[in-house]
């Protein structure tokens, strides 16, 4: 890591924000429409057809309905989406196949300030997402407030984490169909086994174990205990492991771009 | 208005003029790649208002060459000044003051032409109704101000390449460099770009570019030097480098005769044997030409004037590259 440790990121990276910002602005109405629709869509299909079979759940102690159980894990996971896939489709692209990255490396801004621009962007992008979701699933009176508004600032730090994630893998992988792999690997299974859908405690205990380590079971317990205005040691936990993913993952993002690009 | 921009360009080259230093000055530069050394020991001098080019075969290290100019590409060994400035400490401040057009058109495809300025002049910190103007100025001087609302995309090969020239004089450089300008363009585009450098060059902006084109070469630098396997061969004025190393004319005889083979040999006459052809170098070639013309011109001969060219093939060899 000896050429990023010396580097200086200065607030030129808001420059590369912009640049995605202007490009998002001629698409906006097409872009708000998955977060708006997608929760309506799970609410539905999981609220309506799913939740007569499930029940209730025990939660903390007290029992709470299946959609109110499952609203919170549809914000972490588009929280995790939006970010990861920014990061590694959408700067692919601009990097292998637009080099936009290389236009921008002749003008004063470095590599470390387009990375930072990307990944902040990447962010962006989950907190517009969770917000709007958030105002869709309030509809439902699934969201305890005023609790349920510090998802926003979450929204973000949890978007920097996928995002450098993200990141990491764009600065790694040879070509683009190679994304399949973390894809299926990582996201999918997390998708389904970070208490998102189910309780992690029903799992056997060797897969709970495992579910522990997965960033997004942390983001999930993070949004559903702010949804619910529930507060436990879970909520400490995940933001330490959230911030400690962020301090990881961002400088091994930066890392692994300079090792692809500067050459 | 385009005026505006090419009296503020000169402004700036004559306050660096004053100083009389160069504008570049690279000294022993090295780059390797692992076991490949891409550049070995390269030392030039750009001054201001010259135009100087590096040529070279494809592979020859001219691209790794100016991206370590550029800060792009760290070097692996030497010295690199731009404006006085040392490259490893100040690439910033040296990248502020150039424009650069690379070799790729890496226009931006998600945005319209006027936008692609606008959003680049962003990555200098310009203000944004700064931007609008410059945009739009740079847009008529190249004359593609007729498509600023079109996305980049569908812009032609020429147009693009023009555009990209536009985006590198955002910044009102003191110093452009470009990486082969026209490669790709159909003859019309590669006139209509040559036309907007000899207009930057003659209001004074200091030019570094690469070519393999050695009619772009002639046409625009004032100087150059030729390079091979991360070496510089020769170096000088186009004229120069002509008269030095092939002389003034060439005559080329097809299909040559033994007896002109023996012929060239006792008078001892500079020229090369390709075996189907043979090029003879000479500094005044119409007494000769009379005389080969006369008896050996079986195959068809032709006399015709010296160029860069028969310099570059001279020393590069005809062997293909890559």
């Amino acid at each position: 890591m000896k050429e990023t440790a010396s580097i200086h990121i200065s607030m030129r990276f808001l420059r590369v924000w912009q640049r995605n910002f202007t490009v998002y602005r001629q698409t906006w109405k097409i872009s708000f429409l998955p977060p708006l629709l997608e929760p309506l869509f799970y609410l539905l299909a999981f609220g309506v057809g799913l939740s007569v079979l499930v029940g209730t759940i025990d939660y903390g102690g007290s029992e709470i309905s299946y959609t109110s159980f499952i609203a919170p894990a549809l914000l972490a996971i588009n929280i995790m989406n939006n970010a990861f896939y920014e990061n590694m489709y959408g700067s692919f692209v601009r990097m292998y196949y637009q080099k936009t990255f290389d236009a921008m490396m002749a003008t004063p801004l470095s590599l470390a300030e387009i990375i930072t621009g990307e990944i902040v962007w990447g962010a962006t992008k989950s907190v517009m997402a969770a917000t709007i979701m958030l105002g869709v699933i309030s509809a439902f009176g699934l969201i305890q407030y005023p609790e349920g508004l510090l998802i926003v600032p979450l929204a973000f730090i949890g978007g920097i984490a996928f995002g450098s994630m993200g990141m990491v893998f764009t600065g790694i992988v040879p070509n683009i169909e190679l994304f399949n792999l973390p894809i299926f690997l990582f996201i999918t299974p997390m998708f389904l086994f970070s208490g998102t859908f189910f309780p992690v405690e029903n799992l056997p205990l060797w897969a709970q174990n495992l579910a522990v380590l997965l960033p997004l079971t942390h983001l999930v317990n993070l949004t559903r205990s702010l949804s619910l205005g529930v507060f436990n040691t879970s909520l400490l936990t995940g933001i330490v492991y959230m911030v400690i993913m962020c301090l990881v993952l961002f400088p091994l993002a930066i890392h692994t771009m300079y090792r692809r690009l500067i050459k | 208005m385009t005026t505006q921009i090419i009296v503020m360009m000169k402004q700036k080259h004559n306050a660096l003029n004053g100083s009389g230093n160069p504008v570049i000055n690279a000294r022993n530069l090295r780059k390797t790649f692992g076991n490949l050394i891409a550049v070995d020991d390269v030392s030039f001098q750009v001054f201001p208002g010259e135009c100087f080019g590096i040529l070279g075969p494809n592979g020859a290290g001219k691209t790794s060459t100016i991206r370590m100019t550029y800060g792009f590409s760290p070097m692996t060994g030497g010295t690199l000044e731009v404006f006085n400035l040392d490259i490893t400490r100040n690439a910033r401040t040296i990248k502020s003051r150039i424009g650069v057009c690379q070799q790729e058109n890496n226009v931006d495809p998600d945005l319209t032409v006027q936008q692609n300025l606008e959003v680049f002049a962003l990555y200098f910190n310009m203000p944004p109704p700064e931007a609008r103007t410059q945009a739009l100025n740079l847009l008529k001087f190249m004359a593609l101000d007729h498509r600023k609302d079109a996305r980049a995309t569908e812009l032609s090969g020429g147009m693009m390449r023009r555009l990209v020239l536009a985006r590198a004089l955002l910044n009102k450089p003191d110093l452009l460099i470009l990486d082969e300008p026209t490669t790709g363009l159909d003859p019309q585009s590669r006139h209509q770009v040559w036309e907007n450098l000899e207009e930057l060059q003659t209001k004074g902006l200091t030019i570094l570019l690469t070519t393999h084109y050695m009619e772009e070469a002639s046409h625009l630098c004032d100087r150059l030097f030729i390079m091979d396997h991360g070496r510089v061969l020769v170096e000088g004025k186009p004229l120069d480098l002509i008269r030095q190393h092939v002389g003034r004319d060439i005559i080329e005889v097809v299909e040559p005769s033994e007896t002109l083979r023996a012929f060239m040999r006792s008078w001892n006459l500079k020229h090369e044997d390709l075996g189907h052809r043979l090029i003879i170098y000479v500094d005044d070639g119409n007494a000769l030409y009379h005389e080969i013309s006369k008896d050996h011109c079986t195959g068809g001969c032709i006399m015709r004037m010296a160029t860069l060219e028969d310099v570059f093939l001279k020393l590069t060899g005809r062997e293909l590259r890559e």
